[in-house]
C-alpha cells in the first residue's frame, strides 16, 4: 500500500466519530466574521497605514502625482544610489527625475543572477493592495511589481502605494482583492529580527530601508 | 551534533537541572515577560478577538473533521499548479523522500527555513547520514545549529541564549560553516544580526535547493502560506530552483477566506506584532499543468496592463514538491479528546505566560515542541513508551493560563487531565494507526495505589473518620517530607499540615447534635 493510501486511510478510520453523512459545511463556523474594525473615510484609512507602517519602522512619504519623479530622484540621492531595479510596467514618469539625475535603470530580468540583483542598489516597485489595519503592503507579481526577489535582495526598495485606490481596511479585505495564484509577498516593515533577547533590530536578509511613498489623487 | 531528543531524562529530572541555571532562568523571565505583555496590547486592538478566537477553532474542527476531504483537495490543487504531493506515514519516510529528491539535484548542501516539522523528523540528522549539508537560515536557528544545541521555544529557537553567548558561539564556530565572524565582533544585537547577514548571504545567492515547512496549506487553492520576519524565509522560497516543503496534515485550512482568520490572529498570538513583516504565498509553481513545461517567457508576461509574472518566467523555484506528514497525527486525530492538540498553529503564546516553562526552559520537553502545547503533543504524537513522554502530562500546574490566551481555544488543560489518566490506568489508544492498549506506565504504581486506598477510604465511612482522628491526632509526629516513592514529590512540595480537629469533627462539636457522623 502506498503511503497516500496509508496516510488517507488512518485519517478515515481516526474520525470513526463523525457520523458518515456529515458534510464539511455542516460543521458550523462561527456567525458572520467581521470584515474589518470600524468604518474609515478613505483618508482616515491612508492615514492609519501611514501610522502603522511607521510604527514597523518604514520610511512613510506622501505626495501628490506631480511630486512623486522628484520626490523618488531625491530618496535615491540620499542614499547615493547610482542604479535602480524597475519592473516591467512601472509607470516611466516616476524613475524619469532619477533617470535624468544620472540614476542608471536595471530592468527586471529572470536571466539576472541572485548576485547580479545584489549588486543592485535601490528597486522601486508599486503594489497590488495596502492594508490599514496591520501597516501591511502585498505586490503580487503584476504590472509594475516584477518578480518577488527583486523587492528582496537590494537594500532599499521604494515601495508605491495609489492612495485611496489600493488601501483597504483590513486583512479579510486583502484577501478579497487577490488572486491565490499569483506569488504573494506581504510587507509590514522592513526585515527584521528579534532573536537575540526579543530586541527588534532592522535588516537581517531582506532590504535594511523601507520606503512607502502614498501617492494622493 | 546533539540534536536528537532520544534517551533524554523525564521532565522533573531535566526540569529540575535547568532551575538551577539561573542564566537561563533570567533569559528566559525576560524574554517571556516583554512578550506577554506586547501580545496583550496587539491582542485588544482586535474588537472582536474572542468571536475571531472562535471561529478558528470551528475552522480548525471542521477541516479536521474532513481531513481526508482537505487532503485530496489540496493535492489536486497543488498538482494542477505544477507541483508534486509526496505523502509520508511517518518520519523515516519523509527524510526518505526528501534525501532522494535532493539527491536527484546532484546538490551537496541545502538551505532550509525554520520548520519545526523537519525538527521533529530530525531531517538534518538524516540528510547527514547521506553527505547533505542542511544550513538552518533563521537567526536564531543558525544560533541553536552552531552552538550545536537544540531550540528551546516554539518562535524564539535560542530564547535560552543571551547576547554574549550568541557573541561567543559566533566567534568560534561561523568559520566552520562558512564566512567568519567580523574581527572584534560585539555583543551588540544590530552588529549580531549583521553578522549572520554577511555569513548567509553568501550562500543564499548560490543556493540550488531549500527545505521549508509552512504555516498554512489552502485546501482549495493549493496555496501554501510562510510566515517570517527576516526575510531568510523569502530568500528561500524564491532564489533557489527547487523547494521542498514538508508540512503536517493538520496544517490545512479550507478556503482562501479562512485563511484571514489566521492571519489576524498569528502575528498578534506570536510577536504581538499587527502583522509580520513578511508572509510569501505561492501555489504550485504557478505553472499550470495544462501550460506546458516551458521555462522561458510567454506564458503571459507580456507587456502593459495584463502582465503578469509567473513562476514559469523566473518568479520562484522551477521545482516544487510537497510532502504531506503523518508522523503520529492521525493517532492524535484518533483520540476524540485529544484531537484538538492538532488545531494548534504553533504561535508559542502558551509558552510565553506558563509558570513551568517559564522555570523549566524548552529544553526539559525532550522535543521541539516545548510548553504546555508541547506537553499535550508530543505524547501523543510519540505516545507514552519512554519516561520522558510518560512524564510531559504532568509538566503542568494546571493553571490554565494556556488556554486563557491560544488562539485557537486549545483546551490544553483537559487534555492534560485526559493523558494522564492514560499514563496513570493505561487504556485504548491509537498507535502507527492501529489499536492497541497499552499498560499504566511503571513509575506511577504509587499513584495507583494511593488512588486506589483513597477510592476505598472514601467508599467507607468508617474507615474515612478513624483515619482522620488518627491523622489530627498524630499531626505533631508527622514527618514534612514524605518517605518511599512520595519523596519526589516532596522535592518540591510542602506537604500540608493536618489540623487538630477534623472538618467532621468540628461540625459534629458545634453545629450537630453531639453525635459526630
Amino acid at each position: 500500500m502506498s503511503d497516500r493510501e496509508t496516510v488517507l486511510g488512518r485519517v478515515r478510520r481516526a474520525l470513526a466519530d463523525v457520523p458518515r453523512e456529515e458534510r464539511p459545511e455542516d460543521v458550523p463556523v462561527a456567525g458572520e466574521r467581521l470584515r474589518g474594525y470600524g468604518e474609515r473615510t478613505p483618508a482616515a484609512a491612508a492615514g492609519l497605514l501611514a501610522r502603522n507602517l511607521a510604527d514597523y519602522r518604514a520610511l512613510v512619504h506622501r505626495v501628490s502625482a506631480a511630486g512623486l519623479p522628484a520626490l523618488v530622484a531625491g530618496l535615491l540621492a540620499a542614499r547615493g544610489a547610482r542604479t535602480l531595479l524597475v519592473p516591467e510596467g512601472l509607470p516611466e514618469r516616476w524613475p524619469a527625475a532619477a533617470v535624468a539625475a544620472g540614476v542608471r535603470l536595471c530592468p527586471d530580468d529572470p536571466r539576472a543572477t541572485p548576485a547580479e540583483l545584489d549588486a543592485v542598489d535601490s528597486v522601486l516597485t508599486g503594489c497590488a493592495v495596502a492594508v490599514a489595519e496591520t501597516g501591511t503592503v502585498v505586490l503580487d507579481g503584476g504590472p509594475g511589481q516584477g518578480r518577488r526577489r527583486i523587492t528582496l535582495v537590494p537594500d532599499h526598495h521604494i515601495c508605491v502605494v495609489r492612495v485611496p485606490g489600493q488601501v483597504v481596511d483590513s486583512v479579510p479585505q486583502a484577501l478579497e482583492r487577490l488572486d491565490p495564484t499569483r506569488p504573494l509577498t506581504w510587507i509590514s516593515g522592513p526585515s527584521a529580527t528579534s532573536d537575540i533577547e526579543l530586541d527588534r533590530v532592522e535588516g537581517v536578509h531582506g532590504p535594511r530601508t523601507l520606503e512607502v511613498v502614498l501617492l494622493e489623487g | 551534533m546533539s540534536g536528537t531528543y532520544l534517551g533524554m531524562p523525564s521532565f522533573p529530572r531535566a526540569a529540575a537541572e535547568a532551575t538551577r541555571d539561573s542564566t537561563l532562568r533570567g533569559n528566559l523571565r525576560h524574554a517571556t515577560h516583554t512578550i506577554r505583555d506586547k501580545r496583550a496590547r496587539a491582542v485588544a486592538e482586535l474588537a472582536d478577538w474572542p468571536r475571531l478566537r472562535s471561529a478558528a477553532a470551528a475552522i480548525k474542527d471542521r477541516t479536521l473533521r474532513h481531513l481526508d476531504h482537505y487532503l485530496v483537495q489540496v493535492e489536486a490543487a497543488v498538482t494542477a499548479a505544477g507541483g508534486t504531493v509526496h505523502w509520508a506515514a511517518d518520519a523515516a519516510e519523509a527524510n526518505r523522500i526528501v534525501t532522494a529528491l535532493v539527491r536527484a539535484t546532484g546538490e551537496t548542501e541545502v538551505l532550509k527555513v525554520k520548520s519545526m516539522t523537519t525538527q521533529e523528523i530530525e531531517l538534518n540528522e538524516a540528510l547527514g547520514r547521506a553527505g547533505i549539508t542542511a544550513c538552518e537560515t533563521d537567526l536564531a536557528e543558525l544560533i541553536v545549529q552552531l552552538g550545536e544545541d537544540r531550540p528551546s521555544h516554539i518562535l524564539v529557537p535560542a530564547i535560552h541564549r543571551n547576547r554574549a553567548e550568541i557573541r561567543d558561539i559566533f566567534r568560534a564556530r561561523m568559520a566552520d560553516w562558512g564566512r567568519p565572524a567580523p574581527d572584534g565582533l560585539t555583543d551588540r544585537p544590530a552588529e549580531l544580526a549583521e553578522a549572520a547577514r554577511l555569513h548567509l548571504r553568501e550562500k543564499f545567492l548560490r543556493a540550488k535547493v531549500a527545505i521549508s515547512g509552512a504555516n498554512f496549506m489552502v485546501a482549495e487553492t493549493g496555496t501554501l502560506v510562510v510566515v517570517e520576519s527576516e526575510g531568510n524565509g523569502r530568500m528561500c522560497l524564491t532564489l533557489p530552483e527547487t523547494l521542498i516543503s514538508v508540512v503536517g496534515i493538520e496544517k490545512v485550512v479550507p478556503t482562501w477566506r479562512d485563511l484571514g482568520v489566521f492571519l489576524q490572529l498569528l502575528p498578534r498570538s506570536a510577536t504581538a506584532e499587527r502583522m509580520n513583516p513578511y508572509t510569501s504565498m505561492w501555489t504550485g509553481t504557478g505553472m499550470g499543468a495544462g501550460t506546458g513545461t516551458g521555462t522561458g517567457p510567454g506564458t503571459g508576461a507580456g507587456t502593459g496592463a495584463g502582465a503578469r509574472t509567473r513562476a514559469g518566467d523566473g518568479d520562484g523555484p522551477r521545482i516544487f514538491h510537497l510532502v504531506l506528514l503523518d508522523n503520529g497525527r492521525t493517532d492524535t486525530l484518533a483520540d476524540t479528546v485529544g484531537r484538538q492538540a492538532l488545531r494548534c498553529i504553533r504561535c508559542s503564546a502558551c509558552l510565553n505566560v506558563c509558570p513551568v516553562y517559564e522555570r523549566a526552559g524548552g529544553h526539559a520537553y525532550g522535543s521541539p515542541y516545548p510548553g504546555p502545547i508541547g506537553a499535550i503533543l508530543t505524547p501523543q504524537l510519540r505516545g507514552t513508551d519512554s519516561e520522558l513522554d510518560a512524564s510531559l502530562p504532568f509538566a503542568s500546574s494546571l493553571c490554565g493560563a494556556c488556554y486563557e490566551v491560544c488562539p485557537v481555544a486549545i483546551d490544553i488543560p483537559e487534555v492534560l487531565v485526559h493523558l494522564r489518566e492514560r499514563v496513570a490506568e493505561g487504556g485504548a489508544v491509537t498507535r502507527g494507526g492501529r489499536k492497541a492498549v497499552i499498560r499504566p506506565a511503571r513509575g506511577h504504581a504509587a499513584e495507583r495505589a494511593a488512588m486506589r486506598a483513597a477510592r476505598w477510604t472514601l467508599d467507607h465511612p468508617a474507615a474515612l473518620r478513624t483515619a482522620q482522628r488518627v491523622a489530627c491526632r498524630t499531626r505533631r509526629l508527622h514527618p514534612r517530607r514524605l518517605p518511599g516513592p512520595g519523596r519526589a514529590w516532596t522535592d518540591t512540595r510542602a506537604l500540608p499540615e493536618v489540623p487538630a480537629k477534623s472538618f467532621r469533627d468540628w461540625w459534629a462539636r458545634t453545629r450537630g447534635q453531639g453525635r459526630p457522623g
